[in-house]
């Protein structure tokens, strides 16, 4: 009798702790506590042309572009990202109705970009940088949604991801998200000048930069006090991001048009040329203006000082 | 007298020594030619930004030690160099040893273009861009991280 009870118990315990798993990683759950996926409605009419430019400075064509051939406008996806996680493999993003977005709204847009959610109600993974794009205006993911549609279609859907137990439970994002992911827009700070403020929005929203180059906690979340600060490489590679703060084992002794020169020609201040992943972004980068460019380059000069973690070593 | 006779003797061949092994050694052989681009690099690169004035005969002397470079590179990439000496050169080379080959050449063949075709600042302007997107293109695919 006393045993039935308890079994009973235990039974009730376990059903409270599924259901309570569930309604806490429901995407419906963090959009009722962080989201605000209406927001106010630009009064833009959307710019493919200003989108290219959000398309260029958030380098999607890096991860999303069919890989092995050199159009980086059609967005086929299947690109592997390797992370401690396992391997994440981009989507199609290109317009196509059976494989690509073509069937999107710009609603179902928007989620993506500042939810991390997919069209079907499923989190996406945050290998795919919505913690940053979710501080992107409303009129900039317009202008990137149409220039998207510009796109030509492109067929067939990549790979799925092939990651390793626990993280194969896509529910447990939402955990993820109610403890790392705010959501918030991009508040520009008034008591800094417009260059500064656009180099931050880009730098932080769409130009997702501090997501390579900042330490990542065990959780994958990114350390607050030691963004931009450099780190292990999260593509798992064995290598070291640098560290862009304006500290000595940083970029202290580079002027803000070292930092524009690096974005615009991949060369170094010692005419040394970037190699991996930033050599990518570089051919992103090379697309904006000067005026861009300098906007990243002033903001990553205001920064604090932070130390980073890799010993010095001497000679290269 | 004799002890620091002994002394310099050894220091001698010590250094005759790691002379010798970086001339055998190609991790340390490609490191010095690459930075010795790097290095050709500063003055045409300054150029390039308006923060050094033109000077054909420094752009054709970097322009040479570019195919210099060139032509001894893929050499420098044995079987068993993949890993030691803190070396930045990605495994992909290794795999595709064909193709990182053909970059070698066309960035040596792209810098004679260039000390043909260059002969004033606007013909300078145009054609040392060519040469200098070898860098990035081949290090984007070929070049890691540094641990």
């Amino acid at each position: 009798m006393r045993r039935g009870r308890i079994v009973a118990a235990a039974f009730g315990l376990a059903a409270l702790g599924a259901a309570g798993f569930f309604a806490l990683t429901s995407p419906a759950t963090w959009r009722l506590l962080r989201g605000d996926a209406g927001g106010p409605i630009g009064l833009a009419l959307p710019s493919a042309e200003r989108g290219r430019t959000m398309f260029d400075v958030g380098g999607c064509a890096s991860c999303h572009a069919t890989p092995g051939q050199d159009d980086r406008t059609r967005l086929g996806g299947g690109a592997p990202l390797p992370t401690p996680f396992g391997t994440f493999r981009a989507p199609n993003i290109s317009p196509d109705a059976a494989d690509g977005i073509g069937r999107w709204s710009f609603n179902d847009f928007l989620v993506a970009m500042r939810e991390g959610v997919s069209p079907d109600g499923r989190h996406y993974y945050p290998s795919f940088p919505f913690t940053s794009y979710a501080l992107m205006s409303r009129t900039d993911l317009g202008d990137l949604f149409a220039y998207l549609k510009t796109l030509p279609p492109v067929s067939g859907r990549a790979p799925d991801h092939d990651l390793a137990f626990p993280f194969t439970l896509r529910r447990g994002v939402g955990l993820w998200k109610l403890a790392f992911f705010d959501g918030a827009r991009f508040k520009p700070d008034p008591l800094r000048d417009a260059v500064w403020n656009r180099g931050a929005y880009l730098a932080n929203g769409p130009g997702h930069c501090a997501e390579c180059h900042s330490p990542r906690n065990a959780f994958g979340a990114i350390i607050g006090e030691k963004r931009y600060a450099g780190g292990p490489d999260p593509e798992g590679k064995g290598g070291f991001v640098p560290n862009v703060t304006p500290h000595e084992t940083g970029l202290a002794s580079w002027s803000a048009a070292d930092i524009a020169e690096l974005l615009k020609t991949g060369f170094t201040p010692d005419f040394d040329s970037v190699g991996g992943s930033m050599a990518a972004v570089v051919k992103n980068t090379a697309r904006l203006t000067d005026a861009d460019r300098d906007a990243m380059a002033a903001y990553l000069k205001s920064l604090p000082p932070i130390a980073s973690e890799r010993p010095k070593k001497s000679g290269g | 007298m004799n002890r620091i006779a002994y002394a310099c003797v050894a220091a001698f061949s010590l250094v005759g020594l790691s002379a010798a092994i970086a001339q055998t050694d190609p991790i340390a052989q490609r490191k010095q030619l690459m930075k010795s681009v790097g290095g050709a690099t500063r003055d045409p690169g300054q150029m390039m930004q308006g923060r050094q004035a033109f000077d054909l005969a420094k752009v054709k002397a970097s322009l040479e030690i570019y195919v210099d470079a060139a032509g001894k590179m893929s050499g420098l990439y044995p079987a068993g160099t993949e890993t030691g000496g803190e070396t930045t050169a990605s495994p992909k080379i290794w795999q595709t040893k064909a193709d990182f080959d053909a970059r070698f050449a066309k960035f040596g063949a792209d810098s004679k273009a260039a000390l043909a075709a260059i002969t004033d600042e606007a013909s300078f302007k145009t054609e040392f861009p060519k040469v200098a997107q070898n860098c990035g293109s081949c290090h984007e695919v070929y070049r890691v991280e540094r641990k």
